[in-house]
């Protein structure tokens, strides 16, 4: 039986916090939401990254989705915009941050450190630089392809020791899988969040996007679908 | 003490999703003061007009109607030696929240059990030797009759438009449906929803492999349909944006379209969003309830007084608004005293993924239920005693969505790079599922308790839950992967991947199974073993009633809202005829 007082200046304070960070995952500026769709990429300022830390990003997302062979990259579909909005916009402000924090629990039993993606940002791409500074002797985005992907696979590993670079509690195969999952949103969500520009992504693969209704075709078996995405702006790709 | 008070009303509820939108306008039209208070969000049906939804990042991605950690986080442990650890971020199950509930997003299966599921302890007693099942399974019936629920059952198909193939009306098996349905007294509402590629292949496969696959039940509508309540669903247009969704075409049943738009017309019912009920007050001697303290959404506390409490907020939030409020006694899972936080069981699935590389399979042109099932293998109709473990599977071919943010690839693609980027090109549209959905039996060391360390926002302790796989459900696994890999192999996949749990397997919480947690405060005939009896009433709070998940014993193959829909029904109306002209124990033992 419980007669806890309910600690309402703590949760008056997290209202508070949170109300400068959105929680609702649409990003709640819909105006600038509107406007993401017509960017230019090498126009385009982020408000997350530092020059420096999107001078990485860019980098690196070009290799998590080159862009060589079928199917548009990551930079011709804007993908590094994505992720810098949606870090702007609060992503991870619906995880459970409270401590204490196990560090080292079973990956089974999920998430436990204690990261925001934001600063998992911040100390991955910083750790990111100095392993690429001190393995090949220069910063990642002045690599070669084939060394880019090596650093890359260091850290997705975790052969890259964010311990010894001097941060313990941050481990570089974490930050990766940060990256590489908001690198895929990025390509294959709405293009109104900034990223599978002009729905490149969705005619690649024969995804019709927002079109949602498909009474006639859920009979026809086994032929491919004629028909190019729809955007939830309603442009038609 | 609370700040405020609010006027008296009949009945309040909490959590207003399938269960307390059924309890609502059950009482609301017997004609009681109903006030129903939601923790989350007000969700009108004009939010989520087209094309709002059909957006997978939002919905699917980042879990736009559903609970948030931050929020509604439980704790978790394998065994009751270990310090449990925060589902800081979802990942086997997702809890929903707002007006609701998850009803506003459910993929819309609606199944019943099966007449031996109901009795499942009565079964094992006959069927199993001593010795073969774990000395530690704690399985109990139903406290019902297949012939008391099922009224309710088809009382809660039609509120929902189910739409199917009959397989059992009144004794008498029907071509096309389960012929292990329990007997029904009418047949399906509607017809069945239409198949898509790859159920029609697992369907015939299966058939000339001896199975008796059926449409998967459906409770998003196949035409267009009006409700016992007055409440109207359209045909659903198979938009390929259904499970994890809000509807856009209002086909899917969910508590907005069956039944809210109806009973938030009645001056007798009122409902509050952003209402997060802390705790149920009791008076003094504890026998009843005299109301439930609430905080608002100025983050004032308030009290709401009531002659009624319906606990309707989800399984594990029952359980655990129960024990911050002391009805009922906490669990111990070594002297098995106490009811509150026992019977905790979850459930299993897996799955083989079938890639063709020449074959369409659309998977975006499809409704949340979509698929075929067989029930071959359900406790009762086969010989799993042989076998040496009791449960079953729904053995199926689903495609609950086809959006392309996780499409599977063939074993042997890159995570990233040029090779993933080429894969989804090539096999976005290219694969089918089989896969299993199991029973989950109970057991003495898997329950639900107060966590010691961690709290939530409003400062109180978090739910912690202590389960694992045991060796009878792991078994299981590993003798459906058989079947499944026999069906598959029948297809002729270009290449083929599997994710089947092994002897050794531990509970992976990073991986979604379903939301279908049951158990905590069980309903059974005594009070010494259940925490609610047959009417969902408290053995220890007569004014007090939990409908949920909670109530099952045990977790059987069939997805739950439809027996959760059934329960709750059966308890509203032993609340109008019986429990309204004499207030207490409805159950005397």
């Amino acid at each position: 039986m419980s007669t806890t007082k309910i600690n309402l200046s703590r949760r008056t304070l997290l209202m508070a916090g949170a109300a400068a960070v959105p929680l609702v995952s649409i990003p709640v500026y819909r105006a600038r939401a509107a406007g993401l769709e017509g960017v230019e990429l090498q126009h385009y300022q982020p408000v997350f990254f530092s020059a420096a830390e999107w001078t990485f990003m860019l980098a690196a997302c070009d290799r998590l989705i080159p862009a060589d062979g079928k199917g548009p990259g990551a930079l011709e579909t804007n993908v590094p915009v994505f992720i810098d909005q949606q870090l702007r916009a609060g992503l991870g402000a619906d995880v459970y941050m409270d401590g204490p924090h196990k560090n080292d629990a079973a990956s089974t039993l999920g998430f436990q450190h204690n990261h925001t993606p934001q600063q998992m940002y911040r100390i991955g791409i910083k750790l990111a630089q100095q392993y690429s500074q001190q393995t090949h002797g220069k910063p990642f985005e002045q690599l070669a392809a084939a060394d880019k992907d090596a650093v890359l696979t260091a850290l997705e590993k975790n052969t890259a020791d964010f311990a010894a670079l001097g941060d313990p509690t941050l481990k570089a195969s974490q930050f990766f899988g940060q990256m590489l999952d908001d690198t895929k949103n990025g390509y294959l969500a709405d293009p109104m969040y900034g990223g599978n520009k002009d729905m490149k992504a969705w005619v690649a693969i024969g995804f019709p996007g927002a079109r949602a209704a498909y009474t006639e075709w859920v009979d026809v078996h086994d032929v491919k679908y004629p028909l190019g995405p729809v955007s939830l702006s309603g442009k038609r790709a | 003490m609370p700040n405020i008070t609010n006027d008296d009303v009949d009945v309040v509820i909490v959590g207003l999703g399938w269960a307390g939108s059924i309890m609502a306008i059950e009482l609301a039209q017997a004609g009681l003061k109903v006030r129903a208070l939601e923790r989350g969000p007000d969700r009108p049906p004009e939010d989520f007009a087209y094309p709002k939804p059909a957006d997978q990042y939002a919905y699917a991605i980042r879990n736009k109607v559903f609970a948030t950690p931050r929020d509604a986080a439980l704790t978790v442990r394998y065994n009751d030696a270990e310090t449990a650890l925060p589902t800081r971020k979802w990942g086997a199950f997702a809890p929903g929240t707002g007006v609701g509930g998850s009803g506003l997003h459910w993929t819309g299966v609606l199944i019943r059990p099966t007449t031996t599921d109901i009795k499942l302890k009565t079964y094992a007693d006959h069927a199993y030797k001593r010795g073969i099942l774990d000395p530690d399974m704690r399985i109990k019936d139903f406290p019902f009759t297949w012939d008391e629920i099922e009224p309710f059952f088809d009382k809660f198909d039609k509120i929902c438009g189910l739409s199917g193939n009959t397989g059992n009306l009144k004794g008498v098996i029907q071509p096309g449906g389960d012929p292990f349905e329990g007997p029904r007294s009418n047949p399906y509402p509607l017809p069945a929803l239409h198949d898509t590629l790859n159920s029609s292949l697992f369907a015939e496969t299966a058939r000339k492999m001896g199975y008796h696959p059926f449409p998967n039940p459906s409770a998003n509508v196949s035409q267009a349909w009006t409700n016992p309540y007055g409440a109207q669903l359209a045909p659903c247009n198979y938009c390929g944006y259904c499970s994890k969704y809000p509807c856009l075409n209002y086909s899917k049943a969910s508590p907005q379209t069956t039944i809210l738009d109806v009973v938030k017309r009645m001056p007798n019912f009122s409902y509050r969003a952003n209402a997060n009920v802390i705790r149920v007050d009791l008076h003094a001697d504890k026998k009843t309830a005299k109301g439930v303290t609430y905080i608002d959404e100025q983050q004032r506390e308030v009290f709401q007084p009531a002659r009624i409490v319906i606990l309707s907020s989800f399984q594990f939030a029952n359980v655990r608004l129960m024990l911050l409020s002391g009805i009922g006694q906490p669990y111990n899972p070594i002297t098995e005293t106490g009811t509150v936080g026992r019977n905790y069981a979850f459930l299993s699935n897996g799955d083989a993924t079938l890639f063709f590389k020449d074959k369409h399979f659309n998977p975006f042109a499809t409704a949340g239920a979509t698929g075929e099932m067989f029930n071959d293998i359900s406790p009762g109709n086969f010989d799993g005693a042989a076998l040496g473990f009791i449960g079953g599977a729904k053995i199926h071919s689903s495609q609950a969505t086809g959006a392309p943010i996780g499409t599977a690839l063939p074993k042997g693609t890159p995570g990233w790079g040029k090779g993933w980027k080429e894969g989804m090109v090539d096999w976005y549209g290219r694969s089918m599922k089989i896969g299993i959905t199991t029973t989950c039996m109970s057991y003495r060391g898997h329950f639900l308790d107060l966590d010691p360390n961690y709290k939530d926002p409003w400062g109180q302790p978090l739910l912690r839950m202590t389960f694992d796989w045991r060796q009878n459900e792991l078994k299981l696994q590993r003798y459906l992967r058989g079947l499944v890999l026999d069906i598959a192999k029948e297809l002729k996949p270009d290449a083929m991947s599997e994710t089947f749990l092994g002897l050794d397997s531990h509970w992976d919480i990073t991986k979604y199974v379903s939301t279908h947690n049951v158990g905590g405060a069980i309903m059974g005939d005594s009070p010494r073993d259940s925490a609610l009896n047959r009417y969902l009433q408290s053995w220890d709070v007569h004014n007090v009633f939990v409908p949920g998940g909670n109530a099952f014993p045990q977790n059987f193959q069939a997805n739950p809202t439809a027996m959760i829909g059934a329960i709750t029904l059966f308890a509203a109306e032993a609340i109008k005829q019986h429990y309204l002209k004499n207030p207490g124990p409805l159950v005397q033992v």
